[in-house]
């Protein structure tokens, strides 16, 4: 067939793409869903210990994902270069996450189970991720926590000295284990600490401070990265037998999001560039709990953990503008929403509805704090009900945080709280062995799009970074491996020389256009626009204006950007335009991604599909698949369709009520 | 507010630095530190400038990174609070705002406000983990810990690598950092069988490194974002004697 005649018509993104063969995952064996990882690991091949230290692994990014799949391959005795932007592997983002991470342990013997972990994963995803995946996820969420506690993470526990564990939304069972409200910096330090013992043993060896520009790709096999050194400018070549990204979500295309400030996509994006498909890219999500923007500098957004929603009350006044002091309003003048509407999961309903529920309310004019956008989280209720000092201990940190940024005391006044970006299911595609479609790129935690379908369950984000990272890329890369060691690549190889060119072009071109306007202003204006387009609520209409939109500015980019001082040293604002250079073009194919996907799932609404009382509105019968596309290369990206089955959890419209 | 603000400026750490002076005029008292400063750099952009390189990331007050010495003080005035937490409601109109780097042997200048604090990798290196490989752990209620050691654990644990306390010592001492990991690890079951050695090592490469030896003087204790405590640091001492005299070797 010729490309026109392949041309989707009428709704579905008009033309500005093509549809190419479909896709599918051939890794995951066929047995019944719960033999599945088992048969798999069994079926992968392995490599004699005597030939692992000739096999070389780069692993990209040390958070969760990265630092605990660094160390294991370490472990197994293969040499391993791992690299990550921060000066050191300590600070990857992982070590932000509050809450905690899910495990199927059921110690609460609340009726848990792995296969109920996998239902609501699945269920929580609204249908769209693989049944295969997810199912391993659940099991190894078992594993995950004793390793853990092996290491010395100080996981929270009960005067009988086991592990304590809290309820996060989307779920009736107490699953979720934490360590204060610094689970993520816990847990990360745990993988930071067994990486470090590894780097002493001289199986890893750690680039901090050096940023991935590029894969380098010879004869069809990932072999090795481009990286510019942070602190020399250098850009230089590492080669290696395989190549692992582990680099994180792309929520910073929105400027404003709860991500640290250096994550990017554009590790994946290269990638994606040089032939790894890039799935479901509009699939982002928005979590409910954050700390309202207070003004025009505003250079990020901070998340209160969600795990605050088991003991605070949301709420607006039931006056609109009602502009009162929140203690000044009285009980029967206050809609607690959310209880309201869902009566049975309350204010644990999962992230994506109650993030809508609170636009909802603000775009009613029920929003209060500057602007109206915000609503109380409240927490006199409880601190009625379990006393002060019992809500200090669960939430302490989290109230100081709050009181630190905003100057309000919680204990005397609700918060207020407003959505922001979080999260990105979307990422590299890869099949159940966690494999691109390129040979010998795998992608492990956020930057692929495995598990979370459309929308992510609180607390599973850790639990799949280091389900990942410990007992899944151990195995598959060493199955990958048993082909190997493959053929030397010379430094001068044709395909090293000009991704290293190519490399030093785009930033020469950033430094010579010396035009009028900072990197950050670039990026305020792409973000507003895809927080506005393509954020909480997205339309026929306002995607169209902001592909329309997106091309020229990012034109206006490369002609009038404006970076002081030289390429050969530290230069923080070259590094920011390196990343900003790729979410102009990842902001394109968000916006094409969630124009084509006629129907609401998940995190993904679409304001014309919806149900009479303003739930997604899903269309299973069009749309159970997961949109893989390909670099169009100038032209026009190519979507690959992978079908999904349910055999075990039967697609229902959620509910949550 | 207006604000003056006189900032380390340092090529490369092959040149000398020296504080430049810059006048802000429009600075909001919701802004973070971070922020005022991202608002001096915009400027000193369009000014064709070199923008003030500084180190951080998440902005939330747990990765770690910013490190600045404000006016004297390691992260500032405000207890218990990193750079990026410190928000200028702090500060007064017409303040002068003196803005360093980390000042230690240990950590030498990269550029401007950035330092270089891998010694702090090799500290752990030298022994700041368990040594349990991936598939190796028992059931996790197979241990049950007491509530007290798992908090008071914790609390060490929270440390977030920043290195204040080194800035904050007048010998430029690692004390309070290496005593954070020995006391989390140590206080816990899984950590014991290497408590003795671990002790002993890492205080072994903390004085090997270019940190300075600790006198007590308590000012890291002070300083620290995340309020370990200067318990700790005897935690340390008790454990390294008590391995000491029960001849614990570290080979």
């Amino acid at each position: 067939m010729s490309e026109l005649a392949q041309e989707p018509t009428s709704t579905q993104g008009e033309g500005r793409y093509v549809l190419g063969d479909p896709i599918a995952d051939t890794r995951a064996p066929e047995s019944p869903v719960g033999d599945r990882w088992d048969d798999r690991k069994f079926s992968a091949r392995l490599v004699n210990p005597a030939n692992r230290r000739k096999m070389s692994v780069i692993v990209v990014g040390t958070g969760l994902a990265g630092g605990a799949a660094a160390a294991t391959l370490g472990e197994a005795g293969y040499h391993v270069k791992a690299f990550c932007y921060q000066d050191t592997p300590r600070r990857a983002h992982s070590v932000a996450a509050q809450g905690g991470i899910n495990a199927a342990k059921n110690y609460r013997n609340d009726g848990d189970s792995v296969h109920r972990l996998f239902y609501e994963t699945v269920k929580g995803g609204d249908f769209r991720s693989r049944e295969s995946n997810v199912h391993r996820l659940a099991e190894n969420s078992l594993s995950i926590i004793d390793q853990c506690v092996a290491q010395g993470v100080p996981f929270a526990r009960e005067y009988s000295g086991l592990l304590d564990t809290r309820s996060f939304g989307g779920t009736q069972v107490s699953r979720t284990f934490y360590a204060r409200g610094q689970t993520g910096q816990q847990l990360l330090l745990g993988a930071y600490q067994a990486l470090e013992r590894q780097i002493a043993a001289g199986t890893v060896e750690m680039h901090p401070r050096t940023e991935m520009l590029d894969l380098v790709v010879v004869d069809g096999r990932a072999r090795g990265i481009v990286a510019r050194s942070v602190l020399t400018g250098e850009i230089e070549t590492y080669l290696a037998d395989v190549v692992v990204l582990c680099t994180g979500g792309y929520g910073n295309v929105y400027y404003l999001s709860t991500n640290a400030k250096g994550s990017n996509v554009t590790a994946a994006w290269r990638a994606h560039r040089r032939g790894a498909l890039f799935a479901n890219p509009c699939y982002t999500q928005i979590h409910p709990t954050c700390i309202p923007v207070s003004g025009e500098y505003q250079s990020k957004l901070t998340l209160m953990s969600e795990s605050l929603r088991n003991d605070g009350r949301v709420w607006v006044p039931k006056e609109r503008g009602d502009d009162r002091a929140p203690n000044d309003i009285p009980e029967d003048e206050r809609d607690y929403y959310l209880e309201r509407q869902y009566p049975s999961f309350g204010n644990l309903v999962p992230r994506d509805i109650a993030s809508r529920a609170a636009k909802n309310m603000c775009d009613a004019e029920h929003g209060v704090g500057p602007g109206g956008l915000g609503v109380y989280l409240d927490f006199s209720d409880a601190i009625e009900r379990l006393g002060r000092h019992t809500v200090e201990a669960k939430y302490g940190n989290l109230f100081e945080m709050y009181q630190r940024i905003t100057g309000d005391d919680p204990y005397e006044v609700p918060m207020r709280i407003y959505p922001a970006i979080h999260y990105t299911m979307g990422g590299l595609w890869v099949d159940y062995d966690l494999r691109s479609t390129i040979p010998g790129l795998f992608v492990g935690g956020e930057a692929n799009f495995s598990d979370h379908g459309a929308n992510r369950l609180g607390a599973s984000a850790l639990m799949q970074g280091l389900s990942d990272g410990y007992f899944i890329l151990p195995t598959t890369v060493a199955d990958y491996l048993a082909d190997g060691p493959f053929d030397e690549v010379p430094e001068d190889h044709p395909a090293v020389r000009e991704a290293v060119e190519a490399t030093r072009a785009r930033s020469d071109k950033l430094l010579s256009a010396n035009g009028n306007r900072t990197v950050d202003s670039f990026h305020r204006e792409l973000g507003q626009l895809v927080w506005d387009q393509c954020g909480m609520a997205r339309s026929k209409e306002g995607l169209e204006k902001a592909l329309d939109r997106i091309p020229s500015l990012r034109e206006e980019f490369w002609r009038d950007v404006k970076i002081v001082g030289t390429g050969d040293g530290f230069n923080q604002s070259l590094e920011k335009a390196n990343r900003v250079a790729d979410f102009m073009e990842l902001a394109e194919l968000m916006c094409l991604d969630a124009l084509h996907r006629e129907e609401s799932c998940g995190a993904h609404f679409r304001v014309e599909h919806q149900t009479e009382d303003g739930e997604a509105e899903r269309d299973d019968e069009n749309f159970s698949y997961v949109a893989a596309w390909e670099w169009g290369d100038g032209g026009k990206p190519v979507l690959h369709k992978e079908d999904l089955e349910f055999s075990y959890v039967h697609p229902s419209q959620r509910s949550y009520k | 507010m207006k604000l003056t603000l006189r900032v380390w400026r340092q090529k490369n750490a092959d040149t000398k630095g020296k504080m430049v002076k810059y006048q802000l005029d429009d600075v909001e008292e919701d802004m973070s530190f971070l922020e005022m400063l991202d608002v001096l750099n915009e400027k000193l952009v369009m000014d064709d400038e070199e923008p003030v390189s500084f180190d951080h990331d998440c902005r939330e007050g747990i990765c770690g990174s910013c490190a600045m010495v404000i006016n004297g003080i390691p992260h500032g005035p405000q207890k218990n609070t990193t750079t990026c937490q410190l928000h200028m409601r702090h500060f007064s109109d017409g303040d002068t705002i003196d803005v360093e780097p980390w000042r230690a042997r240990a950590f030498p200048v990269i550029k401007d406000l950035v330092t270089d604090r891998s010694a702090f990798d090799q500290i752990i290196q030298a022994g700041g983990y368990v040594s349990v490989n991936t598939g190796s752990a028992p059931e996790a209620h197979a241990t049950p810990v007491d509530k007290v050691s798992a908090d008071d654990a914790f609390d060490a644990a929270t440390c977030i690598g920043c290195g204040a306390c080194v800035a904050a010592c007048p010998n430029g001492s690692s004390m309070l950092f290496t005593a954070a990991k020995v006391t989390h690890l140590g206080l816990l079951p899984q950590g014991q069988p290497e408590r003795a050695t671990r002790a002993i090592t890492m205080l072994a490469k903390q004085d090997e490194l270019d940190f300075g030896g600790c006198t007590n003087v308590g000012a890291c204790a002070e300083v620290c974002p995340k309020g370990i405590p200067l318990a700790s640091i005897s935690q340390l001492n008790h454990d390294v004697l008590g391995a000491t005299l029960s001849g614990a070797r570290s080979d």
